[in-house]
Protein backbone atom coordinates (compact mmCIF):
# COMPACT_ATOMS: atom_id res chain seq x y z
CA UNK A 1 0.00 0.00 0.00
CA UNK A 2 1.05 3.53 -0.40
CA UNK A 3 0.40 6.75 1.53
CA UNK A 4 0.76 10.05 1.75
CA UNK A 5 1.38 11.16 5.53
CA UNK A 6 0.94 14.74 7.15
CA UNK A 7 2.77 15.00 10.15
CA UNK A 8 2.84 17.39 12.89
CA UNK A 9 7.14 18.65 13.16
CA UNK A 10 8.03 20.60 16.22
CA UNK A 11 11.86 20.34 17.33
CA UNK A 12 10.69 20.83 20.86
CA UNK A 13 8.29 22.31 23.62
CA UNK A 14 9.34 26.22 22.54
CA UNK A 15 9.35 25.72 18.77
CA UNK A 16 6.91 26.58 16.35
CA UNK A 17 5.66 23.65 14.64
CA UNK A 18 3.75 22.62 11.42
CA UNK A 19 2.34 19.94 8.89
CA UNK A 20 4.99 17.95 6.91
CA UNK A 21 3.97 15.96 4.25
CA UNK A 22 5.85 12.16 3.74
CA UNK A 23 5.28 9.58 1.10
CA UNK A 24 5.65 6.52 1.51
CA UNK A 25 4.89 3.34 -0.64
CA UNK A 26 5.52 -0.58 -0.30
CA UNK A 27 2.97 -0.58 3.16
CA UNK A 28 2.21 -4.03 4.14
CA UNK A 29 -2.06 -4.10 4.67
CA UNK A 30 -1.18 -5.95 8.03
CA UNK A 31 1.75 -3.99 9.69
CA UNK A 32 0.33 -1.84 12.23
CA UNK A 33 0.42 2.13 12.40
CA UNK A 34 3.53 2.47 14.49
CA UNK A 35 5.07 -0.22 12.23
CA UNK A 36 4.35 2.03 9.14
CA UNK A 37 5.70 5.18 11.43
CA UNK A 38 8.64 2.52 12.31
CA UNK A 39 9.26 2.34 8.05
CA UNK A 40 8.80 6.25 8.29
CA UNK A 41 11.64 6.89 10.69
CA UNK A 42 13.83 4.57 8.65
CA UNK A 43 13.48 6.38 5.36
CA UNK A 44 14.16 9.52 6.79
CA UNK A 45 16.95 8.62 9.05
CA UNK A 46 18.50 7.19 5.70
CA UNK A 47 18.01 10.94 3.88
CA UNK A 48 19.94 12.09 7.33
CA UNK A 49 16.83 13.46 8.69
CA UNK A 50 15.57 14.25 11.97
CA UNK A 51 13.27 11.06 12.62
CA UNK A 52 9.36 11.75 13.44
CA UNK A 53 9.01 11.47 17.65
CA UNK A 54 6.57 9.37 18.62
CA UNK A 55 5.41 7.53 22.02
CA UNK A 56 5.42 4.35 22.20
CA UNK A 57 5.90 1.44 24.83
CA UNK A 58 3.88 -2.21 24.62
CA UNK A 59 2.48 -2.00 21.53
CA UNK A 60 -0.11 -4.81 22.46
CA UNK A 61 -2.68 -2.03 23.63
CA UNK A 62 -2.14 -1.97 27.60
CA UNK A 63 0.20 0.67 28.34
CA UNK A 64 -1.23 4.52 26.83
CA UNK A 65 2.05 6.17 25.21
CA UNK A 66 0.87 5.36 21.78
CA UNK A 67 -1.03 8.96 21.66
CA UNK A 68 -1.41 10.19 18.16
CA UNK A 69 -4.26 12.34 16.75
CA UNK A 70 -5.10 10.26 13.30
CA UNK A 71 -7.36 11.58 10.32
CA UNK A 72 -9.19 13.78 12.76
CA UNK A 73 -9.69 11.63 15.80
CA UNK A 74 -7.93 10.36 18.71
CA UNK A 75 -6.00 6.91 17.82
CA UNK A 76 -7.14 6.98 14.58
CA UNK A 77 -11.15 5.85 13.11
CA UNK A 78 -10.95 2.28 14.66
CA UNK A 79 -13.42 1.80 17.76
CA UNK A 80 -12.06 0.53 20.88
CA UNK A 81 -8.20 0.96 19.73
CA UNK A 82 -4.89 2.30 20.59
CA UNK A 83 -2.92 3.77 17.83
CA UNK A 84 -0.50 0.43 18.30
CA UNK A 85 -3.54 -1.96 17.46
CA UNK A 86 -4.64 -0.12 14.18
CA UNK A 87 -3.76 -1.37 11.29
CA UNK A 88 -2.97 -0.21 7.73
CA UNK A 89 -5.58 -2.67 6.46
CA UNK A 90 -7.91 0.22 8.15
CA UNK A 91 -6.70 2.31 5.60
CA UNK A 92 -7.56 2.89 2.06
CA UNK A 93 -4.67 2.58 -0.49
CA UNK A 94 -3.12 5.81 -1.73
CA UNK A 95 -4.88 7.55 1.17
CA UNK A 96 -3.86 10.81 2.94
CA UNK A 97 -3.35 10.18 6.17
CA UNK A 98 -2.91 12.94 8.76
CA UNK A 99 -0.88 12.81 11.98
CA UNK A 100 -1.21 15.28 14.67
CA UNK A 101 -0.13 15.00 18.70
CA UNK A 102 -3.31 15.10 21.11
CA UNK A 103 -3.70 18.89 21.82
CA UNK A 104 -4.31 20.23 24.85
CA UNK A 105 -3.33 22.92 26.99
CA UNK A 106 -2.94 20.45 30.07
CA UNK A 107 -0.87 18.49 27.17
CA UNK A 108 2.20 20.58 26.30
CA UNK A 109 3.88 18.91 22.70
CA UNK A 110 7.20 17.91 24.17
CA UNK A 111 8.42 16.93 20.13
CA UNK A 112 6.80 16.20 17.23
CA UNK A 113 4.01 13.84 18.07
CA UNK A 114 4.97 13.36 21.95
CA UNK A 115 2.91 15.14 24.73
CA UNK A 116 3.54 15.60 28.51
CA UNK A 117 1.37 13.75 29.79
CA UNK A 118 2.44 14.49 33.84
CA UNK A 119 -1.05 16.34 34.34
CA UNK A 120 -2.78 12.91 34.82
CA UNK A 121 0.18 11.85 36.73
CA UNK A 122 -0.08 14.43 39.40
CA UNK A 123 -3.98 14.22 39.46
CA UNK A 124 -3.44 10.16 40.59
CA UNK A 125 -1.54 11.84 42.86
CA UNK A 126 -3.32 13.89 44.52
CA UNK A 127 -5.75 10.90 45.12
CA UNK A 128 -5.89 8.28 43.29
CA UNK A 129 -5.00 5.56 45.63
CA UNK A 130 -5.82 3.61 48.82
CA UNK A 131 -3.71 4.65 52.05
CA UNK A 132 -2.96 1.53 53.47
CA UNK A 133 -0.32 0.41 56.19
CA UNK A 134 1.40 -2.39 55.27
CA UNK A 135 1.53 -5.50 57.12
CA UNK A 136 0.79 -8.96 56.87
CA UNK A 137 -0.66 -9.96 53.43
CA UNK A 138 -4.76 -10.38 54.34
CA UNK A 139 -6.91 -13.27 53.04
CA UNK A 140 -8.51 -11.34 49.65
CA UNK A 141 -12.13 -13.09 51.06
CA UNK A 142 -11.88 -10.92 53.94
CA UNK A 143 -13.44 -8.15 52.64
CA UNK A 144 -16.96 -9.70 50.81
CA UNK A 145 -17.37 -7.94 47.27
CA UNK A 146 -20.61 -7.64 45.07
CA UNK A 147 -19.86 -9.35 41.71
CA UNK A 148 -21.50 -6.58 39.99
CA UNK A 149 -19.49 -4.36 42.03
CA UNK A 150 -16.02 -5.37 41.08
CA UNK A 151 -17.06 -5.78 37.48
CA UNK A 152 -17.81 -2.08 37.59
CA UNK A 153 -14.50 -1.14 39.24
CA UNK A 154 -12.82 -3.57 37.18
CA UNK A 155 -14.24 -1.72 34.00
CA UNK A 156 -13.18 1.84 35.37
CA UNK A 157 -10.08 0.42 36.31
CA UNK A 158 -9.17 -0.74 32.69
CA UNK A 159 -8.16 3.27 32.13
CA UNK A 160 -4.73 3.15 30.48
CA UNK A 161 -4.37 6.69 30.98
CA UNK A 162 -3.98 7.44 27.57
CA UNK A 163 -5.70 10.47 27.18
CA UNK A 164 -7.70 9.61 24.04
CA UNK A 165 -10.87 11.32 25.92
CA UNK A 166 -8.84 14.66 26.21
CA UNK A 167 -7.63 14.56 22.99
CA UNK A 168 -10.95 14.06 21.94
CA UNK A 169 -13.04 16.17 23.54
CA UNK A 170 -14.11 19.78 22.11
CA UNK A 171 -13.22 21.04 25.88
CA UNK A 172 -10.35 18.94 26.08
CA UNK A 173 -11.72 17.95 29.75
CA UNK A 174 -9.81 15.43 31.59
CA UNK A 175 -13.35 14.20 33.31
CA UNK A 176 -13.49 10.75 32.09
CA UNK A 177 -10.05 9.88 33.16
CA UNK A 178 -10.60 11.09 36.48
CA UNK A 179 -13.90 9.90 36.88
CA UNK A 180 -12.44 6.34 36.08
CA UNK A 181 -9.82 6.17 38.88
CA UNK A 182 -12.25 7.84 41.18
CA UNK A 183 -14.65 5.40 40.34
CA UNK A 184 -12.50 2.18 40.51
CA UNK A 185 -11.77 2.92 44.56
CA UNK A 186 -15.70 4.41 45.10
CA UNK A 187 -16.92 1.02 43.93
CA UNK A 188 -15.11 -0.78 46.42
CA UNK A 189 -15.48 -1.40 49.96
CA UNK A 190 -11.30 -0.45 50.21
CA UNK A 191 -12.00 2.85 48.58
CA UNK A 192 -14.55 4.29 50.79
CA UNK A 193 -12.96 5.40 54.13
CA UNK A 194 -11.16 7.78 51.68
CA UNK A 195 -14.24 8.60 49.35
CA UNK A 196 -15.09 12.15 50.32
CA UNK A 197 -11.55 13.26 50.40
CA UNK A 198 -10.77 11.23 47.17
CA UNK A 199 -13.26 12.95 45.21
CA UNK A 200 -12.16 16.41 46.18
CA UNK A 201 -8.37 16.00 45.80
CA UNK A 202 -8.56 15.14 42.45
CA UNK A 203 -10.80 17.28 41.07
CA UNK A 204 -9.06 19.90 42.45
CA UNK A 205 -6.30 18.84 40.79
CA UNK A 206 -7.81 18.43 37.59
CA UNK A 207 -9.31 22.12 37.91
CA UNK A 208 -5.61 23.28 38.60
CA UNK A 209 -3.63 21.42 35.23
CA UNK A 210 -5.78 23.69 32.80
CA UNK A 211 -8.69 20.86 31.23
CA UNK A 212 -11.71 22.16 30.29
CA UNK A 213 -14.83 21.30 31.68
CA UNK A 214 -17.37 18.66 30.71
CA UNK A 215 -19.98 19.45 28.51
CA UNK A 216 -21.67 15.65 28.39
CA UNK A 217 -20.68 15.27 24.57
CA UNK A 218 -19.71 12.11 25.24
CA UNK A 219 -16.98 12.30 22.68
CA UNK A 220 -14.53 10.46 25.13
CA UNK A 221 -16.71 7.18 25.53
CA UNK A 222 -17.19 7.04 21.78
CA UNK A 223 -12.58 7.30 21.33
CA UNK A 224 -11.56 5.91 24.64
CA UNK A 225 -10.11 2.53 23.82
CA UNK A 226 -10.98 0.81 26.82
CA UNK A 227 -14.44 1.70 26.51
CA UNK A 228 -15.08 3.23 29.55
CA UNK A 229 -18.49 4.69 30.49
CA UNK A 230 -19.29 7.65 30.83
CA UNK A 231 -21.39 6.65 33.49
CA UNK A 232 -18.60 6.94 35.64
CA UNK A 233 -18.38 11.08 35.19
CA UNK A 234 -21.74 10.94 36.55
CA UNK A 235 -20.42 9.05 39.61
CA UNK A 236 -17.75 11.12 40.20
CA UNK A 237 -20.06 14.16 39.69
CA UNK A 238 -22.24 12.63 42.14
CA UNK A 239 -19.07 12.43 44.75
CA UNK A 240 -17.84 15.21 44.26
CA UNK A 241 -21.24 17.15 45.31
CA UNK A 242 -21.80 15.03 47.86
CA UNK A 243 -18.29 15.46 49.53
CA UNK A 244 -18.71 19.10 49.08
CA UNK A 245 -21.53 19.82 50.57
CA UNK A 246 -20.55 17.58 53.33
CA UNK A 247 -16.97 18.66 53.44
CA UNK A 248 -15.54 18.45 57.46
CA UNK B 1 -4.96 11.92 52.47
CA UNK B 2 -4.95 15.37 52.63
CA UNK B 3 -7.81 17.50 51.25
CA UNK B 4 -6.87 20.42 48.94
CA UNK B 5 -10.44 21.63 48.06
CA UNK B 6 -9.16 25.03 47.61
CA UNK B 7 -10.72 25.50 43.97
CA UNK B 8 -14.63 25.74 46.18
CA UNK B 9 -17.45 23.99 44.50
CA UNK B 10 -18.74 26.62 42.95
CA UNK B 11 -15.71 27.87 41.25
CA UNK B 12 -15.29 24.28 39.96
CA UNK B 13 -16.17 23.23 36.56
CA UNK B 14 -18.17 21.04 37.89
CA UNK B 15 -20.18 23.08 40.62
CA UNK B 16 -20.32 25.58 37.74
CA UNK B 17 -22.11 22.91 35.33
CA UNK B 18 -24.20 21.85 38.51
CA UNK B 19 -25.45 25.23 38.63
CA UNK B 20 -26.33 25.17 34.75
CA UNK B 21 -27.93 21.76 34.96
CA UNK B 22 -30.64 23.26 37.31
CA UNK B 23 -31.10 26.80 36.03
CA UNK B 24 -31.38 24.58 32.82
CA UNK B 25 -34.16 22.28 34.65
CA UNK B 26 -36.12 25.11 35.96
CA UNK B 27 -36.03 26.69 32.96
CA UNK B 28 -37.74 23.11 30.95
CA UNK B 29 -40.24 23.77 33.92
CA UNK B 30 -41.09 27.12 33.13
CA UNK B 31 -41.51 26.33 29.26
CA UNK B 32 -44.25 23.82 30.43
CA UNK B 33 -45.64 26.59 32.55
CA UNK B 34 -45.46 28.83 29.68
CA UNK B 35 -46.88 26.62 26.90
CA UNK B 36 -49.94 25.28 29.57
CA UNK B 37 -50.66 29.58 29.76
CA UNK B 38 -50.55 30.33 26.10
CA UNK B 39 -53.27 27.90 25.11
CA UNK B 40 -55.40 30.18 26.16
CA UNK B 41 -54.66 31.97 22.78
CA UNK B 42 -56.45 29.06 21.18
CA UNK B 43 -59.78 29.94 22.81
CA UNK B 44 -62.64 31.32 20.38
CA UNK B 45 -63.33 33.76 22.99
CA UNK B 46 -62.18 37.24 21.24
CA UNK B 47 -58.98 36.57 23.60
CA UNK B 48 -60.93 36.82 27.05
CA UNK B 49 -59.13 33.75 28.52
CA UNK B 50 -56.00 34.77 27.55
CA UNK B 51 -56.04 38.41 28.96
CA UNK B 52 -57.40 37.13 32.08
CA UNK B 53 -54.25 34.84 32.40
CA UNK B 54 -51.95 37.90 31.47
CA UNK B 55 -53.60 39.98 34.76
CA UNK B 56 -52.84 37.07 36.95
CA UNK B 57 -49.32 35.81 35.91
CA UNK B 58 -48.21 39.70 36.24
CA UNK B 59 -50.41 40.87 39.31
CA UNK B 60 -50.68 37.85 41.48
CA UNK B 61 -47.56 38.53 44.18
CA UNK B 62 -45.95 34.57 44.65
CA UNK B 63 -45.94 34.35 40.72
CA UNK B 64 -44.39 38.05 39.86
CA UNK B 65 -42.03 36.83 42.56
CA UNK B 66 -41.03 33.53 40.76
CA UNK B 67 -40.95 35.50 37.36
CA UNK B 68 -38.47 37.50 38.76
CA UNK B 69 -36.30 34.94 39.89
CA UNK B 70 -37.15 33.20 36.49
CA UNK B 71 -35.51 36.58 34.33
CA UNK B 72 -32.30 36.14 36.47
CA UNK B 73 -31.89 32.84 36.17
CA UNK B 74 -31.97 33.05 32.10
CA UNK B 75 -29.92 35.63 32.58
CA UNK B 76 -27.14 33.60 34.67
CA UNK B 77 -27.71 29.87 32.78
CA UNK B 78 -27.04 32.65 29.27
CA UNK B 79 -23.83 34.11 30.59
CA UNK B 80 -22.95 31.47 32.40
CA UNK B 81 -23.12 28.70 29.67
CA UNK B 82 -21.23 31.11 27.06
CA UNK B 83 -18.82 31.92 29.62
CA UNK B 84 -17.89 27.85 30.11
CA UNK B 85 -17.79 27.73 26.37
CA UNK B 86 -15.43 30.58 26.29
CA UNK B 87 -13.41 28.62 29.25
CA UNK B 88 -13.62 25.59 27.49
CA UNK B 89 -11.81 26.97 24.18
CA UNK B 90 -8.82 27.84 25.95
CA UNK B 91 -8.65 24.53 26.98
CA UNK B 92 -7.28 23.68 23.63
CA UNK B 93 -4.51 26.90 22.34
CA UNK B 94 -3.77 24.56 19.29
CA UNK B 95 -6.34 23.41 17.77
CA UNK B 96 -6.13 20.24 15.35
CA UNK B 97 -5.54 20.49 11.47
CA UNK B 98 -8.41 18.00 10.99
CA UNK B 99 -10.92 17.35 13.34
CA UNK B 100 -13.65 14.70 13.18
CA UNK B 101 -16.37 15.46 15.79
CA UNK B 102 -19.09 14.37 13.96
CA UNK B 103 -17.48 10.72 14.26
CA UNK B 104 -17.73 10.83 18.48
CA UNK B 105 -20.58 12.88 19.03
CA UNK B 106 -23.91 14.26 18.01
CA UNK B 107 -23.60 18.32 16.77
CA UNK B 108 -26.10 19.17 19.24
CA UNK B 109 -24.03 18.46 22.34
CA UNK B 110 -21.12 20.88 20.35
CA UNK B 111 -23.04 23.70 19.30
CA UNK B 112 -24.88 24.45 22.91
CA UNK B 113 -23.23 27.96 23.00
CA UNK B 114 -24.58 28.58 19.32
CA UNK B 115 -28.17 27.38 19.64
CA UNK B 116 -27.97 29.37 23.54
CA UNK B 117 -27.50 32.66 21.77
CA UNK B 118 -29.59 32.15 19.27
CA UNK B 119 -32.59 31.31 21.90
CA UNK B 120 -31.21 34.59 23.70
CA UNK B 121 -31.43 36.84 20.92
CA UNK B 122 -35.14 35.11 20.57
CA UNK B 123 -35.78 35.99 24.79
CA UNK B 124 -35.24 39.57 23.42
CA UNK B 125 -36.95 40.23 20.77
CA UNK B 126 -40.30 38.45 22.30
CA UNK B 127 -39.60 40.55 25.29
CA UNK B 128 -39.89 43.56 23.94
CA UNK B 129 -42.35 42.15 21.76
CA UNK B 130 -44.79 41.36 24.40
CA UNK B 131 -43.99 41.71 27.76
CA UNK B 132 -42.12 45.62 27.70
CA UNK B 133 -45.31 46.12 25.50
CA UNK B 134 -47.78 44.87 28.56
CA UNK B 135 -46.16 46.38 30.84
CA UNK B 136 -45.20 49.90 29.02
CA UNK B 137 -46.86 50.22 25.92
CA UNK B 138 -49.96 51.60 24.73
CA UNK B 139 -52.32 48.34 24.97
CA UNK B 140 -56.04 48.81 23.33
CA UNK B 141 -58.52 48.14 25.72
CA UNK B 142 -61.62 45.35 24.82
CA UNK B 143 -64.62 45.15 26.99
CA UNK B 144 -66.32 42.03 26.97
CA UNK B 145 -69.68 41.59 27.85
CA UNK B 146 -71.54 38.66 28.90
CA UNK B 147 -74.77 37.70 29.37
CA UNK B 148 -75.68 35.74 32.44
CA UNK B 149 -78.67 34.76 31.18
CA UNK B 150 -77.60 32.87 28.21
CA UNK B 151 -74.15 33.20 28.13
CA UNK B 152 -73.91 34.80 25.13
CA UNK B 153 -70.49 37.11 24.88
CA UNK B 154 -69.42 40.34 22.94
CA UNK B 155 -66.70 42.30 22.53
CA UNK B 156 -65.81 45.35 21.78
CA UNK B 157 -63.12 48.12 21.56
CA UNK B 158 -63.39 50.24 25.00
CA UNK B 159 -62.02 54.02 24.60
CA UNK B 160 -61.48 55.37 27.84
CA UNK B 161 -59.35 54.50 30.81
CA UNK B 162 -59.11 52.21 33.80
CA UNK B 163 -57.14 51.73 36.68
CA UNK B 164 -55.25 49.08 36.55
CA UNK B 165 -55.42 46.08 34.07
CA UNK B 166 -58.87 44.89 34.57
CA UNK B 167 -62.14 46.44 35.51
CA UNK B 168 -64.85 43.82 36.53
CA UNK B 169 -68.47 44.46 37.22
CA UNK B 170 -71.89 43.24 37.30
CA UNK B 171 -74.69 45.09 36.21
CA UNK B 172 -77.87 46.48 38.80
CA UNK B 173 -80.04 43.55 38.36
CA UNK B 174 -77.11 40.65 37.55
CA UNK B 175 -78.05 40.05 34.07
CA UNK B 176 -74.70 41.16 32.70
CA UNK B 177 -71.31 40.51 33.58
CA UNK B 178 -68.64 43.40 31.83
CA UNK B 179 -64.51 42.73 31.90
CA UNK B 180 -62.87 45.74 30.35
CA UNK B 181 -58.86 44.71 30.69
CA UNK B 182 -55.84 45.39 28.73
CA UNK B 183 -55.75 43.19 25.39
CA UNK B 184 -52.50 41.61 25.11
CA UNK B 185 -53.97 39.18 23.04
CA UNK B 186 -55.04 41.43 20.13
CA UNK B 187 -51.27 42.56 19.88
CA UNK B 188 -49.99 39.03 19.71
CA UNK B 189 -52.37 38.14 16.61
CA UNK B 190 -51.25 41.68 15.30
CA UNK B 191 -47.78 41.09 15.80
CA UNK B 192 -47.97 37.78 13.94
CA UNK B 193 -49.58 39.38 10.59
CA UNK B 194 -45.60 39.70 10.30
CA UNK B 195 -44.13 36.97 8.47
CA UNK B 196 -40.37 38.20 9.34
CA UNK B 197 -41.52 37.33 12.83
CA UNK B 198 -43.27 34.43 12.42
CA UNK B 199 -39.73 32.50 10.82
CA UNK B 200 -37.81 34.27 13.33
CA UNK B 201 -40.22 32.57 16.11
CA UNK B 202 -40.00 29.04 14.39
CA UNK B 203 -36.22 29.29 13.74
CA UNK B 204 -35.67 29.89 17.79
CA UNK B 205 -38.24 27.33 18.58
CA UNK B 206 -36.00 24.99 16.14
CA UNK B 207 -33.04 26.43 17.91
CA UNK B 208 -34.97 25.22 21.43
CA UNK B 209 -35.26 21.87 20.45
CA UNK B 210 -32.02 21.28 19.71
CA UNK B 211 -30.95 22.85 23.19
CA UNK B 212 -33.19 20.51 24.71
CA UNK B 213 -32.35 17.84 22.59
CA UNK B 214 -29.16 17.74 24.23
CA UNK B 215 -29.34 20.11 27.17
CA UNK B 216 -32.47 17.92 29.05
CA UNK B 217 -30.63 14.69 29.53
CA UNK B 218 -27.54 16.34 29.90
CA UNK B 219 -27.88 18.19 33.07
CA UNK B 220 -29.43 14.69 34.29
CA UNK B 221 -25.94 13.54 33.76
CA UNK B 222 -24.84 16.62 35.23
CA UNK B 223 -25.88 16.48 38.65
CA UNK B 224 -25.06 12.70 38.67
CA UNK B 225 -28.34 10.85 37.87
CA UNK B 226 -27.21 7.74 35.14
CA UNK B 227 -28.80 4.52 35.45
CA UNK B 228 -28.89 1.68 33.30
CA UNK B 229 -33.00 1.94 32.70
CA UNK B 230 -33.96 4.87 33.16
CA UNK B 231 -31.12 7.14 31.28
CA UNK B 232 -33.05 6.15 28.68
CA UNK B 233 -36.24 7.52 29.56
CA UNK B 234 -34.91 10.57 30.34
CA UNK B 235 -32.69 10.63 27.21
CA UNK B 236 -36.47 9.87 24.77
CA UNK B 237 -38.58 12.59 27.39
CA UNK B 238 -35.42 15.37 26.53
CA UNK B 239 -36.08 14.07 22.58
CA UNK B 240 -39.75 14.00 22.13
CA UNK B 241 -41.14 15.82 24.88
CA UNK B 242 -38.66 18.74 24.96
CA UNK B 243 -37.33 18.67 21.96
CA UNK B 244 -39.84 17.98 19.62
CA UNK B 245 -43.48 18.34 21.35
CA UNK B 246 -43.06 21.70 23.08
CA UNK B 247 -41.21 23.29 20.42
CA UNK B 248 -43.75 22.09 17.82
CA UNK B 249 -46.50 23.43 20.64
CA UNK B 250 -45.11 27.29 20.75
CA UNK B 251 -44.19 27.32 17.28
CA UNK B 252 -47.91 26.51 16.40
CA UNK B 253 -48.95 30.20 17.96
CA UNK B 254 -47.23 32.33 15.05
CA UNK B 255 -48.38 30.26 12.67
CA UNK B 256 -51.63 30.25 13.53
CA UNK B 257 -51.86 33.87 14.00
CA UNK B 258 -50.22 34.63 10.48
CA UNK B 259 -52.47 32.10 8.60
CA UNK B 260 -55.63 33.67 10.21
CA UNK B 261 -54.29 37.14 8.59
CA UNK B 262 -54.17 35.61 5.57
CA UNK B 263 -57.93 33.71 5.83
CA UNK B 264 -56.19 30.30 5.50
CA UNK B 265 -58.09 29.19 8.89
C1 LIG C 1 -35.73 28.45 27.71
C2 LIG C 1 -34.50 28.52 27.49
C3 LIG C 1 -33.44 27.52 27.87
C4 LIG C 1 -33.55 26.26 28.40
C5 LIG C 1 -34.82 25.52 28.78
C6 LIG C 1 -32.20 25.73 28.54
C7 LIG C 1 -31.90 24.50 29.05
C8 LIG C 1 -30.63 23.97 29.16
C9 LIG C 1 -30.28 22.73 29.75
C10 LIG C 1 -31.26 21.75 30.40
C11 LIG C 1 -28.93 22.57 29.64
C12 LIG C 1 -28.09 21.38 30.09
C13 LIG C 1 -27.24 21.69 31.28
C14 LIG C 1 -26.21 20.61 31.46
O1 LIG C 1 -25.64 20.14 30.49
O2 LIG C 1 -25.95 20.21 32.61
C15 LIG C 1 -28.42 23.72 28.97
C16 LIG C 1 -27.09 23.92 28.64
C17 LIG C 1 -26.60 25.05 28.04
N1 LIG C 1 -27.31 26.21 27.77
FE1 LIG C 1 -29.30 26.43 27.93
N2 LIG C 1 -31.31 26.66 28.10
C18 LIG C 1 -32.02 27.77 27.69
C19 LIG C 1 -31.52 28.96 27.22
C20 LIG C 1 -30.17 29.20 27.00
C21 LIG C 1 -29.64 30.46 26.57
C22 LIG C 1 -30.44 31.71 26.31
C23 LIG C 1 -28.28 30.27 26.45
C24 LIG C 1 -27.16 31.19 26.04
C25 LIG C 1 -27.15 32.26 25.42
C26 LIG C 1 -27.98 28.92 26.81
C27 LIG C 1 -26.73 28.37 26.78
C28 LIG C 1 -26.43 27.10 27.19
C29 LIG C 1 -25.13 26.50 27.08
C30 LIG C 1 -23.87 27.14 26.48
C31 LIG C 1 -25.24 25.21 27.61
C32 LIG C 1 -24.16 24.17 27.68
C33 LIG C 1 -23.48 24.31 29.00
C34 LIG C 1 -22.45 23.25 29.14
O3 LIG C 1 -22.65 22.16 28.61
O4 LIG C 1 -21.46 23.52 29.81
N3 LIG C 1 -29.16 28.29 27.15
N4 LIG C 1 -29.47 24.58 28.69
S1 LIG D 1 2.02 1.30 22.77
FE1 LIG D 1 1.15 0.62 24.62
S2 LIG D 1 -0.94 0.98 24.24
FE2 LIG D 1 -0.06 1.44 22.33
Amino acid sequence: MKFTLQIWRQANNKAQGKMVDYQIDNINANMSFLEMMDVLNDQIIRKGEEPVAFDHDCREGICGMCSMHINGRAHGPLKLSTTCQLYMRNFTDGETITIEPFRAKAFPVLKDLIVNRGAFDNIQAAGGFISVSTGQVKDANNIPINKEDADMAFYAAACIGCGACVAACKNASASLFVSAKVSQYALLPQGQTERNERVLAMVNQMEVEGFGSCTNTGACEAECPKGISISNIARMNRDYISAAISAK
Amino acid sequence: MEVKNKIGFLNSGIGQKVTMALTGLFLCIFLIVHLTGNFQLFHHDSGLAFNEYAVFMTTFPPIKFVSYGLYAMILYHAFKGLHLAYKNTKARPVKYQVEKASANSPWTSRYMGVLGTIILVFICTHMSNFWWEYHNGPIPLTKYETSLVNGTMTASTYVGEIAGKKLEYNNADNTLHTVIIKDLYVVVAEAFHNIGLVILYVLAMAALGFHLVHGFQSSFQTVGFNHVRYTKVIQAIGIYVFGIAIPIAFAAMPIYFYLLSIHLI
